[in-house]
């Protein structure tokens, strides 16, 4: 762990796990208090400039790494740093250095804009918070952000109840880059869109982050999306990394066979993983012995149900499998 | 009135503009009018020197319980010879200033108590509610002359009790908005943002409460008159000579049957205000927030 490092975030085996109560209570007393990983050991860092891809199924533990990245959930287990800080222990100018410097795009952007505040103010709130601008430049400062995210000045007086679902994904991006964040933090940020809507925000995010040289941690369940966005991607499975890489290479030439299981589930651009795959996702709250993915794996060897594979490299990529698929070697 | 489907999300709906209201009334021909009929009431009350024909309290020894007719008493007179027409015209100053203070006091009271509750959580919530509760265990007419018992008879009072009596179901809304405004992704936003507690609470959660709550007050108004007019009525409330409706219905009452107009008069601008008011009040629930339609 060198002290220079120049990376943003760095999560070291970090864990996440939720008490959820008892298990079915018998007619006999109550049952023993089960726990449930959200989060089993995730090692990650990102660095800045850099564009990774979060992709896993539903319940995959997407939204809760990004909690963590965010410091809205403190890990039960393991260490996430921002900057080489711990992120639930930031205080004072560290606090609001990480305030500023890590915006994130809401899933549903529209609950997170106050409806009962104008775009102008919406907007103007990172900057009026920070102290980021004079308030005489205030006005054209939002100008400036809403014509980035391709948007008209005159919004600046609406409410967001009077704009479209496109357009309220647009603001909440200005407002994401008011405070000029190194990163920006988005969860499935332009699902629920028409397919044009969602090609012109991906265009607008991936022109952001080549322009502005943010980082992007952006979560989704489009393999599509992440290939278009990111340079780097991360499969999850039940709260763990089982492949990661540069997105290129890996949706090209799968190490894991869960991340070929995904790219058989979803071939076309634009479409999400729509059917669920073979065989059934184990629980979270009792994992199986031995690879957690054993039961829908169609590699699965005996082996696989006694060792839990880790995370591996090789090379620039890595992966959690005991039988990892053939690649043809890169070429050059 | 029909029952119209809203989406469910108050807090999702465009925010309240002049404009908006404006455009609403003038495809609810309903609400304008009522709109008119309340604004009459208020401008009467108002300006009731000059626009009542005679004081209040002015005995016509000359007629006593003569009925409406064209003459010096247009609506008639009651059994002291005072006029119908200016009695009622001066009631509605007490109508209206009963029915504005004692929600005002109501809703300020519900709003500090609600917003505690819903902000604190934990013990000091559970204390605050099993107050509330305890508010709301009698219906607050009932309140309203437990309150009148403790605190005596008079204007001031009775806008006290009224107003003490609603800040019952004032708290609960409040506590139940701040509640769900706490949970909407925009307050987590403020939080990530680095803002302080007391400002997202300010900035955030105030904003969502209040409107709601102002939309609540505009139909509680009509609620504590008619509180108010009943306490008079049973002779609690407000005393004689003051030209209340209730006290004046009440008077009226042992002439019903030869001289109706009595009690008919007040007991016809009561009801037209109600009326008023309710759709005034209807009106701006349906616009600006369809949330509270499952309350009340
Ligand atoms: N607050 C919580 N309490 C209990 N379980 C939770 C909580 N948040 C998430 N989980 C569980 O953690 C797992 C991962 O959830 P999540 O991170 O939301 O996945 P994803 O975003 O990939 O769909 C799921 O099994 C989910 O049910
Ligand atoms: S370890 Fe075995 S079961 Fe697990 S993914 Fe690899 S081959 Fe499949
Ligand atoms: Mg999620």
């Amino acid at each position: 762990m060198s002290a220079t490092s120049t990376d943003i975030f760095r999560l070291l085996d970090v864990e996440k796990t939720y008490d959820i109560g008892r298990a079915s209570a018998s007619l006999f007393g109550a049952g023993k208090r089960r726990k449930l990983a959200a989060l089993d050991g995730v090692r990650l860092t990102v660095k800045p400039g850099e564009s990774l891809a979060l992709v896993g199924e539903s319940g995959s533990g997407k939204t809760t790494l990004l909690r963590v990245l965010l410091g809205l959930t403190a890990p039960t287990d393991g260490r996430a740093l921002f900057r080489e800080k711990e992120i639930a222990e930031l205080k004072g100018d560290d606090r609001d250095r990480f305030a500023r410097d890590v915006a994130l795009i809401y899933q549903d952007a529209r609950g997170s804009l106050n409806p009962r505040m104008t775009v102008l103010d919406l907007v103007a709130e990172p900057l009026d918070h920070h102290g980021l601008c004079p308030r005489a430049e205030r006005r054209d400062r939002v100008a400036a952000l809403l014509q980035r995210v391709g948007l008209p000045a005159e919004m600046m007086g609406r409410y967001t109840s009077a704009l479209s679902g496109g357009q309220v994904r647009r603001v909440a991006i200005a407002r994401a880059l008011a405070s000029n964040p190194s990163v920006l933090v988005a969860d499935e940020a332009v699902s629920g869109l028409d397919v044009s809507t969602q090609a012109q925000l991906l265009k607008l995010l991936r022109d952001l982050q080549r322009d502005m040289g943010v980082s992007l941690v952006f979560i989704t369940h489009d393999l599509g999306v992440a290939a278009y966005l990111c340079e780097r991607i991360a499969v999850m499975y039940l709260g763990r990394i089982v492949e990661t890489g540069a997105t290129r290479e890996v949706l090209t030439a799968p190490a894991h066979p869960y991340t070929r299981a995904l790219l058989n589930a979803s071939p076309k651009f634009f479409a999400p993983i729509a059917e669920p795959l073979p065989g059934e996702i184990p629980s979270p709250i009792d994992l199986p012995k031995g690879c957690r993915f054993a039961g829908r794996c169609v590699e699965a060897r005996d082996d696989c149900r006694l060792t839990d594979p880790a995370l591996r490299a090789d090379g620039a990529r890595a992966f959690a499998c005991l039988h990892p698929l053939d690649r043809p070697r890169a070429l050059g | 009135m029909a029952d119209v489907t809203l989406p469910a999300a108050g807090l999702r709906r465009r925010p309240a503009t002049l404009a908006g209201v404006w455009a609403y009334a003038r495809s609810h021909v309903w609400f304008l009018i009522a709109c008119a009929v309340a604004l009459a009431y208020v401008l009467a009350a108002a300006f009731a020197p000059w626009v009542a024909p005679h004081a209040p309290t002015d005995q016509d020894m000359m007629n006593f319980m003569s009925p409406p007719a064209w003459g010096p008493h247009l609506l008639g007179t009651d059994s002291f010879g005072q006029d119908l027409l200016s009695r009622t015209i001066y009631g509605a100053r007490y109508a209206l200033a009963i029915g504005l203070g004692a929600v005002a006091i109501g809703a300020f009271g519900g709003l500090v108590i609600g917003m505690a509750a819903g902000l604190s959580g934990g013990a000091v919530e559970w204390a605050l509610m099993r107050f509330v509760d305890a508010l709301l265990a009698l219906p607050s007419l009932i309140m309203a002359i437990a309150f009148i018992s403790i605190l005596g008879q008079g204007v001031d009072k009775v806008v006290l009790a009224v107003g003490v009596a609603l800040i019952g179901p004032f708290s609960r809304t409040v506590r139940g908005d701040v509640l769900q405004v706490k949970a909407q992704a925009f307050v987590e936003a403020a939080g990530l943002m680095g803002v302080k507690r007391l400002m997202v609470v300010w900035r955030h959660v105030l904003p969502n409460v209040i409107f709601p709550l102002a939309v609540q007050a505009t139909i509680r108004v009509s609620y504590a008159i008619l509180v108010s007019s009943g306490l008079s009525f049973l002779g609690i409330g407000v005393t004689p000579p003051t030209p209340d409706w209730g006290l004046m219905i009440a008077e009226g009452r042992s002439f019903v049957s030869f001289a109706p107009w009595i009690a008919g008069v007040p007991g016809a601008a009561l009801a037209i205000l109600l009326i008023a008011l309710s759709v005034v009040g209807d009106g701006v629930r349906e616009q600006f927030d369809p949330k509270l339609k499952k309350e009340a």
